[in-house]
């Protein structure tokens, strides 16, 4: 096979801005690799609005956000393959890749950007106990059974977890015609955005219950009855509180996880709170000429933000090819602190940043008043203050290069949610 | 009339069919489920025992020994994932290790070959992920692990290619005797008439015996909790490694998979509801907690889905094999609890032996023994998979990611014989829709091959048979 001076694996909507601002650089010699039968991702299930506001000022489905990048992709030629599943990709940037026209091939690469996106977590990893009978989806899945299959996967239906797929498809369902009888939450405060607190569950009438697991299953074909019970500080169910609600259905909404298989199989260091690479400013992973955007980096509340990612990606990874391996040394690590949970990137190289670089992470909890400061070593740089800020929503800090470069010797950077 | 019928076709009773149909006789096994593997033989340890455990003289120890011996072979016949990974029984600085020594004992006179006393240095270097508090272990050379679907699938295949029938959704209700033969009752169908009648009916095998047989058995389900790990841990120990019986019970073990996964489990708890298969908060805590005794940091976070198994413990704590005394014509394969897997091949064959004996059967000659499982792209060079897709493009095609299961394994396993009718019978097949994202992806995929391939309703298609449907119909119609 060929080689190509950049393979993105993944047609979503990180690996479409990826590919197309690295067009827009210079690098023509593109090749995106997409598992599915078209390109777009999981947006091509996301038929709901609210995408694009902060990218085209308009509020878009997820489709047509998709086709926005699609086309892009599409004027400009980018060469792609569908229905090909990625299997391996060497240290040495070799991908071999499957499909059904092509057999098993390889191809080599001078710049790897992984964009394979994520999955979500299953019961299994929730060790949920009771019985093991139909009726258990992800959310994600039942939104992929509705919105492209058009099937309804249930009539009475819990949800447990209150993460975005999860609180949209409450939404769905309602308006599909299936009765939303609750949505739990582990956690006392919600995993979601707070626009779709409202807009899905607020204007339905669903009531969320915060604090609160589910503790059994039944039926033995389909499912039968869940119960759910209050949490203690523990977030271990408290005797006594149960609840048991007579459904057919569980949608679990419980937490985003990067799919990284391949990334360890290249060797790219992976970060335990993210389970996503551990990135520089660049986007680049610890293997040169390999980078990382979108939600396999680490999973990100708004579409917008991937595609602003990506697309410095791709940008890194066409002066990557243009101009060859990094050789700068100096190293500014980020360090989260008190209440941010990390940093993308995690770390800085001070003489080949870009201009800005936008650094992205969470909160842990919810912190109502506080500002996010920003330390260079021991001296505080910057102070935003901020009303609310919860787990649900990601924050970002702005660094100049100019402010970095007028501290020499810097050893690292703090970033910080403290009260006031 | 048959000549037998075979009543369940889990590990047991696709056994003793496959022994059967190397005879010259007209075999049928009836299986409730709507599939083979059903019911204890799809959640166990998936391992083949040695035969220390069981006690000198019980049909336990007779019959496992003589089945680890026999696995090897049947499994290249019949084309199953076997491994011989060796066990450890792990004994800690506060346990007695003279109940070690009596294990050794015990195995030796079982006839146990491959059987030694590891100290703590040697254990160290072969398994270095084993607590800090495990001073010695019983290691058994031939103990091994299997998977157990891909066992039962291809006894029941393999028998079905010589000959045997097989009837799914097929619900025994009761069993009489009526001059020489037997009138077997059916749920919702015509009664079925035969010769000789092999009860393999795993937690029911007590009802079905009782229906014939005034010497009354009695099975209670033992219950067994499992979690599956990620194969990201998946050499996180490669022998099965099993905690010192003691009075706490027999302890929990962690085991690769011949899948690459981690196996922790089980507990044990009887229980009066024979379909009690729900996993309960207080089984994970307790395998949580006891599987740290011999496991240094277990990696629990790793779990990619957990499960619960019930077994058949006879009332008598051993295997009830053989004719009933009162009821001529109607053997037991009964009370087949562990080392149930492990001793399937020896029952069958024994069984199958009776049975023709009895009806004064002769070998046939054109008997197949082998069979050839669903082909494994995986197991294939570079170059002779490209072959494969060239000529067959759907295994070009990746249904399930996490496992990398082409739509071509899917096919075919649904078009072989017995072949796969829901979600399950393909996961349990093929393992699409067994790794971690836990059919997450695959599931709608899954559903659309189904559907195409059996020219059935996508609401028709179900996790495992009955009223397991997935989906109830179209947006809004519902």
């Amino acid at each position: 096979m060929k080689e190509y001076e950049l393979v993105i694996i993944g047609g979503g909507p990180a690996g479409l801005a990826a590919a197309v601002a690295a067009f827009d650089a210079g690098i023509k010699d593109i090749l995106i690799l997409e598992r599915d039968h078209s390109l777009g991702g999981i947006l091509n299930q996301c038929i709901h609005n609210g995408f694009g506001l902060h990218t085209f000022k308009e509020e878009l489905t997820g489709p047509e956000y998709a086709a926005r990048f699609t086309d892009q992709v599409l004027e400009r030629g980018i060469e792609y393959k569908l229905n090909t599943m990625v299997m391996d990709i060497s240290p040495e940037k070799m991908v071999c890749a499957m499909n059904s026209e092509d057999g098993m091939f390889m191809i080599p690469a001078k710049a790897v950007i992984l964009a394979m996106g994520c999955r979500e977590r299953s019961r299994g990893a929730l060790n949920i106990p009771g019985y093991r009978p139909a009726g258990i989806f992800s959310a994600g899945t039942a939104q992929r059974l509705v919105n492209m299959e058009g099937q309804m996967p249930g009539k009475r239906v819990v949800i447990l977890g209150s993460g975005d797929i999860g609180l949209i498809m409450a939404r769905r369902m309602t308006l599909e015609g299936a009765k939303v009888l609750v949505v739990a939450e582990l956690m006392p405060y919600s995993g979601g955005l707070k626009r779709n607190i409202v807009q899905c569950l607020d204007d339905f009438d669903i009531p969320l219950k915060l604090s609160h697991t589910v503790t059994d299953i039944e039926g033995r074909e389909r499912v039968e009855a869940v119960t759910i019970a209050k949490v203690g500080a523990d977030r271990r169910p408290i005797p006594g509180t149960e609840i048991r609600y007579e459904c057919d259905t569980l949608l679990l909404s419980c937490g985003l996880i990067p799919e990284n298989e391949l990334s360890q199989n290249i060797g790219v260091e992976l970060s335990p709170v993210t389970s996503g690479p551990i990135v520089n400013d660049g986007l680049e992973t610890n293997i040169p000429g390999v980078f990382a955007c979108g939600n396999v980096l680490h999973v990100h509340d708004l579409v917008d933000y991937v595609s602003e990612e990506a697309a410095a990606a791709g940008r890194n990874a066409a002066s990557f090819i243009q101009n060859g391996e990094s050789t700068e040394s100096d190293k500014i690590e980020l360090c989260p602190e008190g209440g941010v949970r990390y940093t993308v990137p995690v770390y800085l190289r001070p003489g080949k940043m870009n201009d800005t670089v936008t650094v992205r992470f969470r909160v842990g909890e919810v912190f109502k008043n506080s500002s996010i400061v920003t330390y260079f070593d021991d001296d505080e740089v910057m102070r935003r203050k901020k009303q609310i800020m919860a787990p649900g929503e990601m924050e970002q800090v702005i660094l100049k290069k100019s402010d970095i470069l007028a501290k020499p010797g810097m050893k690292k950077i703090t970033i910080r949610v403290e009260e006031g | 009339m048959f000549d037998v019928v075979v009543i369940g076709a889990g590990v047991t009773g696709c056994a003793i069919a496959r022994e059967l149909s190397a005879y010259d006789i007209n075999v049928c096994v009836l299986e409730r489920g709507e599939d083979l593997c059903s019911g204890t033989s799809k959640a166990n340890s998936a391992i083949v025992h040695a035969g220390f455990d069981a006690k000198c003289g019980s049909k336990k120890a007779l019959y496992n020994v003589r089945g680890s011996v026999m696995m090897e072979k049947l499994c290249k016949d019949l084309d199953v994932p076997y491994k011989r990974n060796g066990s450890l029984v792990t004994c800690s600085k506060d346990q007695d290790r003279s109940v070690l020594r009596d294990l050794l004992k015990q195995g030796e006179e079982n006839g146990v070959e491959g059987l030694r006393i590891v100290e703590k240095d040697e254990l160290k270097e072969i398994e270095p992920n084993l607590s800090d508090d495990i001073e010695c272990a019983l290691l058994a050379e031939t103990g091994a692990i299997i998977c157990p679907f891909h066992l039962t699938y291809a006894l029941g295949e393999n028998a079905a290619a010589n000959g045997a029938h097989f009837r799914l959704n097929t619900e025994v209700t009761g069993v009489a005797k009526e001059g020489d033969h037997f009138v077997i009752d059916i749920k919702d169908a015509p009664s079925v008439e035969t010769k000789i009648v092999v009860n393999a009916a795993g937690v029911y095998a007590d009802d079905i015996h009782n229906m014939v047989s005034k010497n009354k058995l009695h099975i209670v389900a033992r219950k067994g909790q499992y979690f599956l790990l990620d194969k990201t841990v998946g050499n996180y120990v490669t022998h099965t490694v099993f905690q010192l019986p003691g009075k706490m019970g027999k302890g929990v073990l962690m085991t690769p998979t011949v899948h690459g996964n981690i196996l922790v489990g089980p507990n044990a708890e009887d229980i009066e509801d024979k379909e009690g298969t729900n996993t309960t908060l207080s089984g994970m805590d307790y395998l949580t907690k006891t599987i740290s005794l011999s496991i240094a940091n277990p990696p629990l976070k790793n779990v990619i889905t957990s499960f619960a198994g019930l077994r058949a413990h006879e009332d008598g704590e051993d295997f009830v094999i053989g004719e009933a005394t009162d009821a001529e014509g109607f053997f037991d394969a009964a009370g087949i609890e562990s080392p149930g897997l492990s001793s399937a091949p020896a029952i069958g064959e024994d069984i199958a032996k009776m049975v023709a004996e009895k009806l004064g059967a002769s070998l046939k000659t054109d008997f197949v023994p082998t069979r050839k499982g669903i082909l494994n792209p995986a197991e294939l060079s570079f170059e002779e998979r490209n072959k494969l897709i060239k000529e067959k493009p759907e295994y070009g095609q990746i249904i399930c990611r996490c496992e990398s299961i082409s739509e071509g394994e899917i096919l075919d396993a649904i078009h072989r014989p017995l072949g796969a009718r829901s979600l399950d019978g393909v996961k349990r097949r093929t393992r699409a829709g067994m790794g971690r994202c836990q059919s997450g992806f695959c599931s709608p995929k899954v559903m659309e091959i189904l559907e195409r391939e059996l020219n059935m309703d996508y609401t028709a298609v179900t996790k495992n048979g009955g009223g397991s449907q997935i989906v109830y119909g179209e947006n809004k119609q519902v």
